[in-house]
């Protein structure tokens, strides 16, 4: 079934996709499947690992089940410090 | 763990650590350099996702407080444009003596690095630009983390 999953791009995947946020149908189960799916939009050829992901402002993984009407938060590889 | 757009004032940050108990403060400074990888950085540009930073750096630093018999801890994080040689990062640790206070401080900026929403990136001489892709500074975090446990 299709689920409405509101993505917000940061950083390097927000420069790729063009956009901060968009809000895309998706028929996927987990956020790893969402990230694979948009894999043109935020053009990363990271694996999975190296980047991080959040689901409704609280960090998450990428098994995390999706919902509809979730946000999630598409971190590219983190740099602070 | 507080973010600012603002100069990271180290004096008055350390001096909000003060305790009668405390024999000890370690303090860390991350600063912004020249250079990077080869190529000469003019300045550096931080994007940060401030309501998960904050969350996620307050846990850091409540770990360190369960790992190590910490008096006070703190942690700021700068965003936006940075010049060569401004204070990017800072923490501050107090404890009754230097062993926890260095672990404590150690364990929150390895923590911090690899784990708050924040990304930089770089402007370089030439006119180009680009993101920096911490990987490899996470992979040494993590073993030096292993190391440490």
């Amino acid at each position: 079934m299709s689920k409405s999953i509101t993505v917000r791009y940061f950083a390097s995947f927000r420069e790729h996709a063009g956009t901060a946020e968009e809000v895309v149908d998706a028929d996927v189960a987990t956020a790893g499947d969402l990230f694979a799916k948009l894999a043109n939009r935020h053009g990363s050829a990271e694996p999975l690992g190296h980047c991080k992901v959040a689901v409704n402002d609280e960090m998450a993984d990428w098994s995390t089940p999706l919902e509809d009407g979730d946000t999630v938060l598409l971190f590219p590889p983190v740099a602070g410090g | 763990m507080r973010i600012t757009s603002n100069r990271i004032d180290v004096g008055k940050l350390r001096d909000e650590l003060a305790d009668p108990a405390a024999g000890a403060y370690a303090g860390f400074e991350g600063w912004i350099r020249n250079h990077n990888e080869g190529e000469q950085v003019l300045r550096l540009e931080y994007e940060v996702y401030a309501p998960l930073a904050l969350k996620e750096g307050d846990r850091i630093i409540r770990e360190a407080r369960d790992r190590f018999p910490v008096l006070r801890a703190e942690c700021v994080h700068r965003e936006g444009m940075l010049e060569i040689g401004e204070c990017a990062v800072w923490v501050g640790v107090t404890s009754a003596h230097r062993d926890e206070a260095f672990s404590a401080c150690r364990y929150i900026i390895d923590q911090v690095k690899i784990r708050l929403p924040i990304w930089k990136k770089e402007h370089y001489r030439d006119g180009h630009s680009g993101w920096v892709n911490c990987e490899r500074c996470a992979a040494h975090g993590h073993a030096a983390a292993e190391k440490r446990a």
